[in-house]
């Protein structure tokens, strides 16, 4: 093996702990809390929009409008480089929780919307004919079902959020991304060292693919084959 | 027991009842024949509120009601009312994430505030009335449309309402399925149920009915017990449609 060889090898095997490391202590933590309170912002938003109610659909609709049409990248410079002109300064950590949630609320939000309104009406009119309020209806029936409905298209957007947080690189945040970038400059590997850390990303992303396919054999259950 | 009172359903333009006055006797099974688009199952349907009527009156055991056009109906008084009736759909309707027992279950826990163990014990009881007893534990998907039907007769009857509504229960069944949700039927029936029942099945009205009422056109033509009615009809509108249904 010449030397040049060696030297890369040597470069990889010692920058992939830290790597993986910023990995399951940022990265990891940062999407999986951006994307659980984003689910919540979603179904509330989804929920805001069908609730007939014309003020609060209308402020849902915006919302979701102003995210859905402006880069996810410029969302996350207002909120942490443009808020403390307002005298809000935001940890850095937070500022990317806010923009990540902000985001996964928006587009699963129109997710969620689908699936209620795909469930049939003859489903509300059982649950009525038994006497249950709106609200039972929506909880015990039309959400389970539409539950099992979002489960493909949030799995995807989730996966997507993991890929995503490397933009949290740009606000300052430590995750994995900026890791190898700190590490591209101790080294001057850029290629080697931005391989690796796709193959990370790689890795994450194929494990939580599992996880989805499972979790979506677990809902087909009662589903007709 | 039931009674509607000079009701009235629009949709836009289009006038679906035309002033229905009907009486339901306590332990009648009242059947309601004519042609599609006659308002039969608009009519159904306004019984429990899942169409509000454009105007009229229905009272229902102690409760009353009365529509206008301007006066919005309390959503309390709405689920007070479907508290008494039952409904029995057409596409059966059973909510496919739970297993029969749950569907009949369900709305004893969630509505009535039964706990689990009165509700399962009451499920099971109904299933074993409807012939399904070995089927508690099996999704909507692996039942036959007819097993799903009794189902939803049991969950309808679960909730121990004062009148069970059945909308065209056997049209979307396959013939040879007809027969075991009608015999549940014509059981509940007999045992002196409050029903009234949509349908297109003459010797169901024939065996089972007190009361046969004909629509057309959004207003009863013609009522009275099936011997009356399908041996000594009145009107020429009924004598036509009667003919075509069992010339099918």
């Amino acid at each position: 093996m010449d030397e040049r060889t060696q030297q890369i090898i040597t470069i990889l095997l010692d920058s992939f702990w830290p790597m993986l490391v910023a990995g399951i202590k940022v990265t990891i933590p940062l999407t999986l809390i951006s994307f659980t309170l984003g689910l919540i912002l979603a179904l509330l938003t989804a929920l805001a929009r069908i609730s007939g109610i014309k003020p609060l659909a209308a402020i849902a609709r915006f919302y979701v409008w102003v995210i859905r049409g402006t880069p996810l990248l410029v969302q996350l410079f207002i909120i942490f480089y443009g808020l403390p002109n307002l005298g809000i300064t935001l940890d850095r950590f937070v500022a990317a929780v806010i923009g990540f949630t902000l985001s996964v609320g928006a587009y699963n939000s129109e997710i969620m919307r689908a699936a209620i309104l795909s469930i049939s009406k003859g489903q509300w009119e059982a649950a009525y004919s038994i006497g249950m309020t709106r609200r039972q209806a929506l909880k015990r029936i039309i959400l389970p079902q539409a539950a099992r409905v979002t489960v493909p298209p949030l799995g995807n957007s989730f996966i997507s959020l993991v890929k995503d947080t490397s933009l949290a690189a740009t606000i300052t945040v430590t995750e994995m991304f900026q890791t190898s970038q700190q590490v591209v400059a101790a080294t001057y590997e850029p290629l080697w060292i931005y391989i690796e850390v796709a193959v990370i990303y790689l890795l994450f992303s194929t494990v939580l693919s599992a996880l989805q396919n499972s979790l979506e054999h677990r809902f087909e259950r009662y589903v007709q084959k | 027991m039931i009674e509607v009172k000079n009701l009235h359903k629009r949709f836009g333009n289009l006038e679906v009842l035309q002033g229905i006055d009907m009486k339901v006797k306590k332990g009648e099974t009242v059947v309601i024949i004519g042609p599609s688009g006659s308002g039969k199952t608009t009519l159904l349907r306004c019984l429990n509120l899942l169409e509000i009527p454009t105007a009229g009156e229905i009272t229902l055991g102690n409760r009353h009601l009365v529509f206008t056009e301007s006066v919005k109906i309390k959503e309390q008084d709405i689920i007070a009312l479907r508290k008494q009736t039952g409904m029995v759909f057409q596409n059966y309707n059973l909510f496919p994430h739970m297993t029969a027992a749950e569907n009949i279950m369900e709305g004893q826990v969630t509505v009535l505030g039964r706990s689990r163990d009165a509700a399962r014990k009451r499920a099971l009881e109904l299933l074993r009335k409807v012939g399904l007893e070995n089927r508690a534990e099996m999704y909507p998907h692996q039942l036959s449309g007819g097993q799903q039907q009794r189902v939803g007769i049991a969950r309808a009857m679960a909730m121990d309402p004062d009148v069970i509504l059945f909308d065209e229960p056997t049209s979307a069944l396959d013939p040879e399925l007809v027969g075991e949700v009608l015999k549940v039927m014509k059981e509940l029936a007999a045992e002196g149920m409050t029903m009234v029942v949509v349908t297109h099945e003459m010797n169901f009205a024939r065996e089972a009915a007190d009361k046969v009422i004909f629509i057309d056109g959004g207003r009863i033509v013609e009522e009275g017990p099936p011997e009356q009615i399908f041996e000594n009809t009145q009107h020429e509108r009924t004598i036509q449609f009667l003919s075509k249904i069992t010339n099918i």
